[in-house]
């Protein structure tokens, strides 16, 4: 049994190679990206839309309230990134009702590479929010002892996503085929079900993390820490 | 664990294409449709806001309208019920004076009516008397009437006296010309000699009389001279059967009573006037 789908390589030419987790983020890619071209291409502004535009517009929306839900006023700004991350996630949760598919969430490359380009966002919006000194500076607050604090926060809150993502999407795979060889038929559907729900439900908590570390670092010198209401970055 | 760090490379670009395609396919027309949508709704929600103005200012004006009718109307029918007064006081004014009219022209026809009566009953009387009188004659003399006539005009002539007789008596004897006799028919030659014989013996005058027919006389003898006249007719008889009967019309104002009271009138009831008063002479 493969812990990750890294392991299943189809091509590798040196260093490079193309194993199951780029594939199926491939046809992930394809799948979100025809089907969103397929759903918008006729798009109306009339008073009761289609069906499949309406669940998109459900979708979208959802996520757009979530994100002013957070605190980040500009939501269509973030909703790209945060978007992104929440639906790329969630379908790679959904995929595993495929059989045969490998979730490229369930390898700790992808997990990684996410929580890297959430690493990355975060400074990135907070620099084009705040500036490049007004940013820097944030990682000495409230005083200049703080620093190696928060660079090890910032570190490893990122490690901390990419872990937690990696253990819920590869645990849930790897107790289905443990369940599946031991009592095939009744509990790998439940579990299958279960793994349904916690994927849904890892996606919102990644991108919501990823929100609020972007909205503490795009807020903090705006209005401090006496807002009660403020997100507090959970590492 | 194993971190296939070309595969983390990889993932990541993948998901940043994965951004840009997600941004151009999915967030971009989603958005645009929403906001249009909002637009449209914001749209239709204002042309509503207006049309409901519209309804509400239109609705106004109808109740402002309506009011305004039933001003109208109340106004009208109040002027209808005035003009409908007045124009009813007006046919009762101009009923009552058709009243009027037709009551004047029905009292002009019943004192018309009563006239013609009156003549009727003139005429009547007239011609009962002429048949009573020349029934009494005939039925106690056993004369004619025309004897007896002449007989009561001599004894008038003879029985005048005082200034009458003497203004006759000075008429006959200063005439020029014959006094005239006028009688309602034909006299007899005897009559016509008897009547001369009495001027000259009542009057010692030697005048000519001359003898005239004439029906206006009715029933009588009537002698002229100068102005003066003496008479015995029946029409003096008449005419004061007339004045009774007029008086007794005067004494009953209303037409109807007037009338069954003339038409009641028994002309042997009437009062006669003295014979004396009738065969007075009258002055020219």
């Amino acid at each position: 049994m493969d812990l990750s789908p890294d392991q299943i390589v189809y091509w590798r030419v040196g260093f490079a190679s193309l194993n199951a987790t780029i594939l199926f983020t491939w046809a992930l890619m394809l799948l979100l990206t025809m089907g969103a071209w397929l759903i918008t291409r006729r798009l109306s502004s009339e008073l009761k839309p289609s069906r499949w535009q309406g669940l998109l517009e459900l979708v979208v929306l959802g996520i757009v309230e979530q994100i002013k839900a957070v605190g980040l006023g500009q939501a269509e700004r973030f909703l790209g990134f945060l978007g992104t991350l929440f639906l790329f996630i969630a379908a790679a949760s959904l995929g595993t009702l495929v059989p045969g598919f490998q979730p490229p969430t369930g390898s700790l490359s992808t997990t990684v590479a996410l929580a890297l380009c959430v690493f990355v966002a975060v400074p990135f919006f907070g620099i084009q929010e705040q500036g490049l000194g007004a940013y820097i500076r944030s990682y000495a607050q409230p005083t200049f002892l703080m620093l190696p604090f928060n660079v090890i926060s910032e570190v490893s809150r990122t490690l901390a996503l990419a872990v937690r993502l990696f253990g819920n999407m590869m645990s849930g795979a790897m107790i289905v085929g443990v369940l599946v060889s031991i009592t095939p038929f009744l509990f790998p559907i439940v579990m299958t079900m279960l793994g349904l729900l916690t994927g849904i439900v890892q996606a919102y908590i990644f991108a919501i993390l990823a929100a609020v570390y972007i909205a503490a670092a795009t807020r903090s010198q705006q209005s401090g820490s006496d807002d009660p209401l403020e997100p507090q970055p959970v590492s | 664990m194993m971190i296939d760090w070309f595969t983390v490379g990889a993932q990541a670009l993948n998901f940043i294409v994965l951004v840009w395609l997600m941004r151009r396919f999915l967030y971009g027309p989603i958005l645009r449709a929403v906001e249009a949508r909002d637009e449209r709704v914001a749209s239709v929600l204002a042309d509503a806001t207006a049309k409901q103005l519209e309804a509400r200012q239109a609705r106004d004006q109808f109740e402002q309208r309506d009011e305004q009718l039933e001003r109208d109307r109340e106004r009208l029918l109040r002027e209808a019920k005035e003009a409908a007064a007045t124009e009813g006081q007006r046919l009762l004014v101009a009923a009552r004076e058709a009243a009027q009219i037709a009551r004047r022209r029905h009292e002009e026809s019943l004192r018309e009516a009563a006239e013609s009566l009156q003549d009727t009953l003139e005429e009547r009387a007239q011609a009962e008397v002429f048949a009573i009188a020349r029934q009494t004659l005939s039925d106690l003399a056993g004369a004619s009437l025309e004897e007896r006539m002449t007989e009561e005009f001599k004894r008038r002539l003879r029985e005048l006296d005082g200034p009458a007789r003497a203004e006759l008596e000075a008429a006959l004897t200063s005439a020029s010309g014959p006094a005239l006799v006028r009688t309602a028919f034909d006299l007899p030659e005897a009559q016509k000699a008897a009547i001369e014989d009495a001027l000259k013996e009542s009057f010692s005058s030697d005048a000519a009389v001359e003898f005239e027919t004439t029906p206006d006389v009715i029933c009588g003898i009537e002698l002229t001279c100068c102005g003066l006249k003496v008479a015995w007719s029946i029409a003096e008889y008449l005419r004061a059967l007339t004045e009774g009967v007029r008086e007794l019309v005067a004494e009953h104002p209303h037409p109807e009573s007037e009338v069954d009271a003339e038409a009641s009138v028994d002309p042997t009831t009437v009062g006669l006037p003295d014979p004396k008063e009738a065969a007075a002479p009258h002055g020219a």
